[in-house]
């Protein structure tokens, strides 16, 4: 019986721990008059920090890029406080992990609004996980950006969510263009990954666009994230002969596809997106993945000194060459950061001014300036997967 | 016909593994008659072990003879060590519970693996995809007409391998002392017991075996696929349970064939119908293989105790 | 079984029975609504509370009351979410003429949840009529399959939004609503326990096969707690996505249904009051965890990142450690009141 109590004595306390600080129910109104709750145990939160809020994936299936964006958001944060923060006052970031599931990125996000009251929410990568951020921020008039959900419908949730990234259509039409044009192709199959809204996204308007400018699409094939044996699709596929294969799916997948395709002889060029740009894309694929080509957000040989200095400065914080994940992650903070220096004053309604105002801010992953759909208009760039780097080939402005 | 050729040969190699990791299952549940969930992380640590042993030997040593010894003895000794302390101290204590309470642990240890190994604290490697080194060269041994059709040769190792397991594992339940207590175990453990049947040490013993078995089986498919992640045990785990339901669970030579046919027919769906309905096809196939044969392929009809 | 049948209320009017507990706790749930309803981040953690309660005690009639094991309860939930989810979207912009907005749309998401929930339900039947046949772990493996065929269905059908998921979707959810429908689901096992309908459940949950010697059309009893416990998962699938903004096949993966499985052998399997407390309880451990390591590792960011990963591994461990101390469950197959000290007014035993 006592054992039983003692149970319900840590249930309890469980609650308490789970849902404390509930006692701020007007978080807007608290965040509008600049006053941070006063709550025992809040936040390192007093008149010389700004708190950020991020939510990433840092667990499950995306982990990956969630980690990589949470680099490239630690960075900019810690050079921003470097340089002076904003006004006078340093930037405090909270992280949490959405596990990849969209009601823990809700739940994060309506944490990080209503018991931390941040400023600004940053994330999430996939666009299921950030639409259902979107949903909780705009609600509760909290302005997020978004670093590189690229699905059309997350920033149309309303005029509290932003973007740093250009959008799945945009992406789609760059390579379409590419392949017709530049590699002269006009038989190409599509293999897109069907757990994943982006890839499904990104094939169909690829689809769309290479049909419209008169290529044929001759194959059509899919996986899932998390498989390692794509040797049933490719075998298909090659009976097809296509000239080249659009496979807009994530490194993880995409440096084992291309071992296995060249390992049936399929030496097509595959073609694909920014889920491509990984340090780990060369580990993963070895030798088979040179050759082939991805629309992404930058070439980390862009000579311009602000590209190579934000690789000098990650490679010296995290190793590694930074992904466009890590890029976006980093211009997305930027950005934000930028935006809460210029903000009139500590409302939200101001501060999401302050980011629509954006306009030819000098980022590492392009030049960013937000439309009224408040989405970033930015040339894509096209690479070409050489020995151990990327090689620029060509860009495609909207 | 090249093409129905290649399906065939990519179907078979993807049921090799699949039958690899069905044998241990099927094993553990024989003995046990518990749904080892934690199965497949068991295999994914093993496919570290050997990774980190691999990395540890070098470029240069790690595909010799001795070396690829030594990754398959590392990951195959650690993993009977990881399954001996697994059994000894999450399952032992729970003989005598109900089966699910056992089961419950082995989703416990199960998520504490997949997910502790995401983790890049200390030696754990993260959850960032890794690839694999080639120990084993790959080697086409095979080619039809303008590599219309190709056989690798870690294809046919590890078929070989695959039957011979199963050929030996027959033997060693059939044959040996060691399998006969086994199967008196399986058949009652406390009868066994009062028959002077060291049940613990036959119990730990097995699940060395089905573990030793995993990363075996974990270290071929990573020679085939090339990628690992912390991950990829949950997902091979699952189909391999599959597979030894379908052949009958506890039916050593049913696990195999079980694991062929899952192997097939999912190569099959993907090559010549949608690719994206493979795993409803997969499932979809064991509830009709359960509906029309309820013990599965090669399962007895067990009579229910009374 | 030691199960306390429903208690005869002395000072009670008959008629009023029935109906007396529905009463008590629409009072009680307007007064939580009226008091909490203001802050979302309470309403959002209860919300998800409550859905998990839901889930775990409609399984435990299937896998405490009636001993069998179902492990792809999260698949029912999907049906129920999209099923729901997919009416509230059609019909989003259809209202009643005549009476208030809000309670038009109240109308239609009850609605919305009775449609996920039948169709959850029909699901149940069509799975568990084959399968219930058979003995052992049989159900488990089935119940395992249909979920992966519901995700791959989701994944390839365009209305059901595929990867992506519903977004959209109206929120008209409330804790109120969520409360309710926690209410009624415990009233349904706790009647279902204490009837003669559940004594044959526990009958076969004991010894099926004296179960049927005694005349006990098995396979029925146990088709008909199926189906009702799907109806319950497809209701707390419909309710979770009118509180979550959206919905993908993600959410209710394997994964899930384990840990409802966990839940309820955790809090003992066949103990209703049990699967509510470690419900509540194993849904708020990581909410819990994240507020202690956020306060240990102070603002440092990497820190941070660190410590909400190690949340899950730690998760698991605590299963096993559970499992060690306790293997019965907190409860066993106890309920609450059964455990209450003996000062305490206890509840007296009626014929059921």
């Amino acid at each position: 019986m006592r054992r039983i109590s003692y149970a319900f004595l840590a249930v309890g306390v469980l609650f308490a721990a789970g849902c404390e600080k509930k006692s701020t129910p007007a978080v807007s109104d608290a965040g509008a008059t600049g006053q941070p709750a006063a709550v025992g145990n809040a936040p390192p939160v007093d008149s010389n920090t700004i708190l950020i809020g991020e939510v990433g994936a840092l667990t499950g299936s995306q982990a990956t890029f969630g980690i990589s964006t949470q680099n490239g958001i630690a960075l900019a944060i810690k050079e921003a406080n470097a340089a002076g923060g904003v006004n006078g006052k340093q930037i405090a970031i909270r992280v949490y992990d959405s596990q990849s599931k969209p009601e823990e990125a809700g739940n994060a996000a309506l944490r990080l609004i209503t018991q931390d009251n941040v400023r600004l929410i940053l994330g999430d990568v996939a666009s299921s996980n950030s639409l259902a951020m979107a949903e909780k921020a705009q609600g509760n008039k909290v302005p997020m950006i978004t670093p590189s959900s690229t699905n059309t419908t997350v920033t149309e949730k309303g005029d509290y969510i932003f973007r740093v990234c250009f959008i799945d259509p945009f992406q789609g039409f760059v390579m379409a263009k590419f392949a017709k044009e530049n590699l002269k192709l006009n038989k190409v199959a599509v293999l897109r990954d069907t757990k994943s809204a982006y890839s499904m996204g990104l094939a169909d308007v690829f689809a769309r666009k290479f049909t419209e400018m008169g290529g044929k699409i001759v194959g059509n094939e899919s996986y899932q994230q998390g498989d390692s044996d794509f040797r049933a699709q490719l075998t298909a596929l090659k009976n097809q002969k296509p000239e080249g294969i659009y496979l807009p799916g994530y490194y993880s997948e995409v440096g084992v596809i291309a071992r296995q395709a060249r390992e049936l002889g399929l030496t097509v060029p595959l073609m694909g997106g920014d889920g491509w740009d990984s340090e780990k894309l060369f580990e993963l694929g070895g030798s088979a993945v040179e050759g082939h080509y991805f629309s992404n957000h930058y070439s980390p040989e862009d000579p311009s000194p602000r590209v190579q200095k934000f690789i000098a400065d990650y490679k010296a914080t995290h190793g590694g060459v930074p992904d466009s994940l890590a890029a976006l992650g980093y211009d997305a903070a930027k950005v934000a950061v930028e935006a809460l220096k210029r903000a009139k004053d500590s409302s939200p309604e101001a501060l999401r001014d302050a980011i629509a105002q954006t306009r030819d801010y000098p980022g590492v992953t392009g030049t960013i300036t937000l439309n009224d759909q408040r989405n970033a208009v930015k040339p894509a760039v096209v690479l070409k997967v050489g020995d151990g780097k990327y090689e620029y080939v060509t860009t495609v402005s909207p | 016909m090249a093409q129905f050729l290649q399906h065939l040969i990519n179907g078979i190699a993807a049921g090799t593994i699949y039958a690899l990791v069905a044998l241990g299952y099927t094993m553990v549940y024989g003995v046990l008659k518990l749904i080892n969930f934690a199965h497949g992380d068991v295999m994914m640590v093993g496919v570290y072990l050997g990774y980190a042993t691999a990395v540890q030997l070098g470029r240069a040593n790690q595909s010799s003879f001795l070396g690829v010894t030594a990754v398959f003895l590392a990951a195959m000794l650690g993993c009977a060590l990881i399954g001996f302390l697994i059994e000894r101290f999450a399952y032992r204590p729970l003989r005598e519970k109900p089966r699910l309470t056992a089961l419950i642990t082995a989703i416990g240890i199960s998520f504490a693996l997949s997910y502790g190994f995401q983790l890049d604290v200390g030696p754990l490697p993260g959850a960032a995809p890794r690839a694999f080194p080639e120990i084993i060269r790959p080697t086409e041994w095979f080619i039809i007409g303008d590599r219309a059709v190709v056989i690798w040769n870690w294809q046919v190792i590890s078929l070989l391998i695959a039957v011979g397991l199963m050929v030996g594992l027959q033997f060693l339940v059939y044959r040996t002392r060691f399998g006969r207590a086994m199967r008196a175990v399986s058949f009652d453990h406390r009868i066994a017991a009062l028959m002077g049947i060291p049940t613990d040490r036959i119990i730990a013993l097995t699940f060395m075996l089905g573990s030793a078995l995993a990363a075996g089986a974990g270290l071929l498919y990573a020679i085939k696929d090339t990628a690992i992640q912390p991950l990829m045990g949950l997902y091979v785990g699952l189909k391999a349970f599959v597979a030894a339901v379908i052949g009958g669970i506890g039916h050593v030579p049913g696990a195999v064939i079980g694991a062929l046919l899952l192997g097939l027919v999912e190569e099959f769906v993907v090559g010549y119908t949608a690719s994206s309905w493979r795993d409803a096809v997969a499932f979809g196939f064991l509830i009709v293989v359960l509906l029309v044969k309820p013990e599965g392929l090669f399962g007895r009809v067990t009579a229910e105790k009374v | 079984m030691e199960t306390a049948a429903v208690p005869a209320r002395a000072g009670v009017p008959p008629m009023l029975r029935g109906i007396l507990p529905v009463l008590l706790a629409l009072a009680v749930l307007s007064l939580a609504e009226w008091a909490f309803g203001g802050w979302p981040f309470f309403v959002y953690l209860s919300s998800i509370v409550g859905v998990a309660i839901i889930a775990a005690v409609s399984l435990n009639i299937v896998n405490g009351m009636t001993g069998q094991f179902s492990i792809g309860h999260a698949g029912f939930m999907a049906v129920g979410a999209f099923v729901a989810g997919r009416f509230s979207l059609d019909f989003h912009d259809v209202g009643l003429s005549g009476v208030p907005v809000g309670f038009s749309d109240q109308l239609f998401f009850v609605l919305a949840l009775l449609l996920g929930g039948l169709a959850a339900a029909a699901c149940g039947f069509i799975v568990g009529l084959p399968s219930l046949r058979l003995r052992g772990d049989y159900l488990a493996i089935v119940t395992l399959g249909f979920g992966e065929i519901i995700r791959v269905i989701v994944q390839n059908t365009d209305a059901f939004g595929r990867a992506l998921g519903l977004s959209g979707i109206p929120q008209r959810s409330s804790l109120f609503m969520v409360g309710f429908w926690v209410f009624l689901t415990v009233l349904t096992a706790r009647r279902i326990a204490s009837s003669s309908h559940g004594r044959s459940l526990w009958a076969i949950r004991e010894d099926e096969i004296a179960a049927e010697a005694m005349g006990v059309n098995t396979t029925a009893y146990k088709v008909r707690s199926f189906v009702i416990s799907s109806f319950f998962a497809g209701i707390a699938g419909g309710l979770f996505a009118h509180f979550v903004p959206i919905i993908n096949p993600g959410s209710f993966t394997f994964v899930r249904s384990m840990e409802i499985v966990v839940m309820i052998v955790a809090g003992g399997l066949g103990s209703t009051t049990g699967a509510i407390i470690a419900a509540i309880a194993l849904t708020l451990l990581p909410e819990a965890m994240r507020t202690v390591f956020t306060q240990l590792s102070g603002g440092d960011a990497s820190l941070a990142q660190k410590v909400d990963q190690i949340r899950m591994p730690i998760y698991g461990l605590l299963l096993v450690v559970l499992m060690l101390v306790r293997p019965q469950g907190l409860f066993g197959t106890r309920e609450l009141w059964d455990l209450l000290p003996r000062w305490f007014p206890r509840r007296r035993k009626g014929v059921a």
